[in-house]
């Protein structure tokens, strides 16, 4: 009872003159927070509701990607790259693979391709998925992010078919994948999508046209083409100011330039344009997939170069090349010859460049890995001020920030 | 060793490629090696000239680098070569759809480079972070603290000489005000 | 002699009260609970509670009110660190105890000889409730601004602003219905809902007499209750919970079902207010009804009226997306205060010209 003293303070001075308008206050948002996907926080600064100022602090899931990377053998990073971005496991298991084949200046067989094109889009459609239906849930949708994750439980059940995982994929090898399609995959992936179609619809009934949703995400947090290329945006958020960039078009990889598919693009790059290009970035994965299935060529699923993989157990115990390669394939690993590469693929959120440095040694020098969302956490408080509290919601969610992917 | 893949990179780039060429002929003195790994074009600059070589990739229109894509430092300890430490910088122009790779060497004793985080936007944060992971000094950065790891940690872990396995201590709790004011003074 | 005693106008003041709050308005509260857990369940392809159970025995998750009860009771009741300990503690009753407050205007079947099924009807009869409501937002404030919490202050302040706010849209969208009917007293506008317009063919229900103030009304009082899509106060995404954010155990039950017993009031009043009351329609047309069958119809009509407006409310809550705070605000004095006003002068005209 005797000390009400925060508010009566206020009040008592403000009876006495002073600008009560002018106190601003500090509130931390994060690290642990609904509305904060992983971990990271904000020291927001407010004027009543109004946001005048924010200072984003990330790192709180920083596991060292990067220096195990560099003590561990080349293959034995794959798994690692599952918990860089865990929405889209799949998209950094390719991406790695592609960039260390680039550094051997070698190309998987056209049918490892196609099945990374259908799981890499399956995967890209599920980190869509939550996104979405985490910035719906967050401004009261709930139903409409249930919806969403019950469509993504039956892409994960396809990923989990390839490759016995869910999150934790480890399934692209150098020069291939770890398995061929299983058998009745291409059956239970039709089937799968056109369940997802159905969700598609209902969801698009559901919200896109409400009022309320459209009243909550229009107009909030736009930007404006110039800000988002100096701040080095790329993916979903880039297309919804109106560039059409996608890392599938500009510099295409894998087989996409044998696919049909198109970019969508937004005009003012609020949280409205993000979720329409979202939305139909998911459908034109949908398509994608349908054309990769249809041209599926036969073939090998891993390629025939020597000391890519292990040969098989007949060449280990009949041939002395067989067995040279497994004994150096496993006391040395893979040895890519000396050289630096970048390699861009488009990942849920952007541009995902891994930049390998090798000394042609079994261990890599450098790993590096462009994290799309990096660069949109770091543009969070040129978004957010002006705007209200509650803002932060549907642009923080819009953002997708993924914390493995963000502090690696 | 080291001689072995300086031959190597020379061996796959024998010409320079049409970014490389406009970088030598405006900046001759700057461009000090050069070579196309994989089709990467990648050209190593002298530090002094890296800020004019910089804004010249923005802001020229045979350039036109609009997005500065990536900020990173190699550490090349166990490479055994010199000068210690490699920048890293990737540029993507979405006019000419092309990319460019910049490296810039800085000695162990002297690791300093200009900030450009007045170019791009997106540099701010990159150059925090190569800080925090490699200790490169940007010169001119408003804001340079560590973005990954927390304020008390010592060294810099993504560098080689840094154990992987070192552990740091843990930090007292810090005080908090008990009753708190909504941030105003009292 | 029993009898005597019960019949002491106080005495049975008590009994009413409790009956009515003991088996009306808790249970049902209490039920919806568990019942919106169910809903909404069913709407978004889930299962639902359905874990709880003695022996393999689960009765489709009932028995989750007794395990979520238990859960609350035994909870520790904790309080934040330099919080003002009188008003945090007293905060959560406020609500609860003016949600139940509301029971005590709202009749529940038609009177049988003296006996009414109703605590009181008294003369001011709705301004009771406007009265009643007002004393909720202290429930808020006070658990806002002693929780010592940042996020706590800010759904305290959205929460007092947006009840103050909305309790004069409230009051205006009923001015109509006070004029339709000519009184403030509940029993009156019950029965004058029991009239017929062309003969015997529609009742002269509120929502036909007043759609628009239906409309406002039933749209003020779910913003005053702070249900979805206007539970900014609340905010789960962004202010965690808003001002009972640092609630726990027994007291953060308290807020609950505050909300709960509040939907069941908003119901109970939509329903006595638009439809009729407790009155069935065309009852009269069966001239020698035996008293205990109707009033057995007419409670029967009342908790269906109710339970189907808990059900409503419940549906908007996991269909619609919810309001930013400015827009709630822009919602109430950019629209709803002028058309409750035009509402008001269309009634008054057409009561003028017809009579």
């Amino acid at each position: 009872m005797t000390d009400m003293s925060a508010i009566q303070s206020q009040t008592d001075v403000n009876s006495s003159g002073e600008d009560f308008s002018a106190s601003v206050m500090s509130i931390e948002i994060g690290p642990a927070h609904p509305a904060m996907h992983g971990i990271v926080r904000f020291t927001t600064h407010l004027d009543g509701e109004l946001i005048v100022g924010m200072d984003p602090e990330i790192g709180y899931l920083h596991r060292g990607f990067e220096k195990e990377s560099e003590n561990s053998k080349w293959i034995q990073i794959i798994p690692y790259t599952d918990r860089l971005n865990y929405v889209s496991p799949l998209l950094n298991n390719i991406g790695f693979s592609m960039a260390v084949e680039k550094l051997y200046g070698i190309e998987a067989p056209r049918r490892a391709e196609f099945t990374r094109v259908i799981m890499g889009e399956i995967s890209r459609i599920t980190d869509h998925l939550t996104c979405l239906g985490a910035v719906a849930m967050e401004i009261g949708a709930f139903t409409f992010f249930l919806w969403f994750i019950k469509a993504r439980e039956y892409l994960w059940e396809l990923v989990e078919e390839m490759t016995g995982a869910r999150l934790t994929t480890n399934w692209t090898r150098f020069g291939g994948n770890a398995n061929d399609l299983p058998d009745g995959f291409l059956s239970d992936l039709a089937d799968r999508l056109v369940k997802l179609k159905d969700v598609m619809s209902e969801c698009d009934k559901l919200l896109t046209r409400n009022k309320i949703f459209i009243d909550r995400v229009k107009d909030v947090g736009s930007f404006s083409k110039e800000d988002a290329l100096s701040f080095g945006f790329t993916g979903p958020l880039l297309r919804a100011c109106g560039i059409p960039y996608d890392v599938r078009r500009a510099d295409p990889y894998s087989v996409y330039d044998e696919l049909d598919f198109e970019i969508p693009v937004g005009s003012v790059g609020d949280c409205f344009d993000r979720f329409l290009v979202r939305m139909e970035e998911i459908r034109q994965s949908i398509l994608i997939i349908e054309q990769a299935a249809d041209k599926m060529p036969e073939g090998p699923f891993m390629t025939d170069e020597r000391m890519m993989h292990y040969p098989d157990k007949k060449d280990v115990y009949g041939n002395i090349e067989g067995l040279i390669d497994h004994f150096k394939l496993v006391m040395e690993g893979h040895q890519p010859p000396a050289g630096e590469i970048y390699m861009p693929v488009e990942g849920g959120n952007g541009e995902m460049g891994f930049y390998l440095v090798s000394d042609g040694g079994g261990d890599p020098v450098r790993v590096r890995m462009r994290p799309p969302c990096f660069n949109l956490v770091a543009a969070m408080p040129a978004m957010t001020v002006g705007h209200y509290v509650a803002d932060i919601v549907p642009i923080f969610g819009s953002v997708n920030m993924i914390g493995g992917e963000l502090d690696r | 060793m080291s001689d072995e893949i300086s031959t190597k990179e020379t061996e796959v780039s024998p010409e320079a490629g049409e970014l490389t060429t406009l970088l030598q002929d405006e900046f001759p003195d700057a461009v000090t090696e050069f070579h196309a790994h994989r089709g990467d074009e990648t050209v190593v600059i002298e530090r002094d000239a890296f800020e004019s070589v910089c804004r010249f990739l923005r802001d020229d229109s045979r350039c036109s680098f609009e997005i500065m894509m990536d900020l990173t430092a190699v550490d090349r300890l166990e490479m055994k070569e010199t000068p210690r430490f490699e920048m890293v910088y990737h540029f993507k122009s979405l006019t000419h759809a092309r990319r460019l790779r910049l490296k810039v060497r800085l000695a162990e004793d002297d690791c300093k480079i200009a900030s450009i985080h007045h170019l791009w936007k997106a540099v701010d944060w990159y150059e925090r972070e190569c800080f925090d992971m490699f200790g490169i000094q940007f010169e001119g950065h408003p804001d340079l603290r560590r973005i990954l790891m927390y304020e008390e940690f010592e060294g810099h872990p993504l560098r080689k000489d840094y154990p992987i396995d070192k552990q740091q201590p843990l930090l007292e709790l810090k005080e908090v005000e008990e009753r708190h004011t909504y941030g105003r003074h009292t | 002699m029993l009898l005597e005693i019960i019949m002491i106008p106080a005495v049975l003041a008590i009994i009413k009260i409790m009956v009515i709050i003991l088996l009306f308005a808790m249970p049902l509260g209490t039920v919806l609970t568990l019942m919106e857990r169910k809903w909404s369940a069913m709407i978004q392809d889930r299962v639902g509670p359905n874990r709880a159970n003695i022996g393999g025995f689960t009765g489709h998750g009932v028995l989750h009110l007794a395990a979520d009860g238990l859960k609350s009771m035994f909870k520790e009741d904790t309080m934040p660190k330099g919080a003002d300990g009188f008003l945090y503690l007293i905060a959560p009753f406020f609500g609860l105890i003016a949600g139940v407050a509301t029971f005590a205007i709202i009749p529940l079947a038609g009177p049988i000889g003296n006996f009414t099924f109703q605590v009181t009807d008294i003369e001011p009869g709705l301004l009771f409730i406007f009265a009643i409501t007002s004393l909720s937002v202290y429930g808020a404030v006070l658990a806002g601004t002693s929780s010592n919490s940042k996020f706590a202050l800010l759904g305290g302040t959205r929460a007092s602003a947006q009840m103050i706010s909305y309790e004069v849209f409230m009051g205006l969208a009923l001015m109509g219905v006070f004029m339709v009917y000519g009184t403030t007293r509940v029993s009156g506008i019950v029965d004058g809902q029991n009239e017929y317009w062309f003969g015997n063919l529609i009742p002269m229900w509120g929502v036909f007499t007043q759609p628009l103030g239906f409309v406002l009304f039933f749209t003020a009082l779910i913003a005053e209750t702070k249900r979805a899509p206007f539970d900014a106060p609340e905010g789960e995404s962004e202010i965690v919970a808003g001002y009972f954010l640092e609630y726990s155990g027994m007291r953060w039950s308290a807020f609950m079902l505050a909300e709960y017993v509040a939907l069941v009031g908003v119901a109970s009043l939509i329903t006595t207010l638009f439809f009729g009351g407790y009155h069935v329609p065309w009852l009269h047309l069966w001239e020698n009804a035996p008293q205990w069958i109707v009033t057995i119809l007419q409670l029967l009509k009342f908790s269906i009226f109710t339970v189907f407006f808990c059900w409503f409310q419940i549906q908007l809550r996991w269909t619609v997306p919810k309001f930013r705070f400015d827009q709630t605000m822009a919602l109430g004095w950019k629209k709803l205060l002028p058309l409750s006003l035009a509402n008001m002068i269309v009634t008054a005209f057409v009561i003028l010209a017809f009579g």
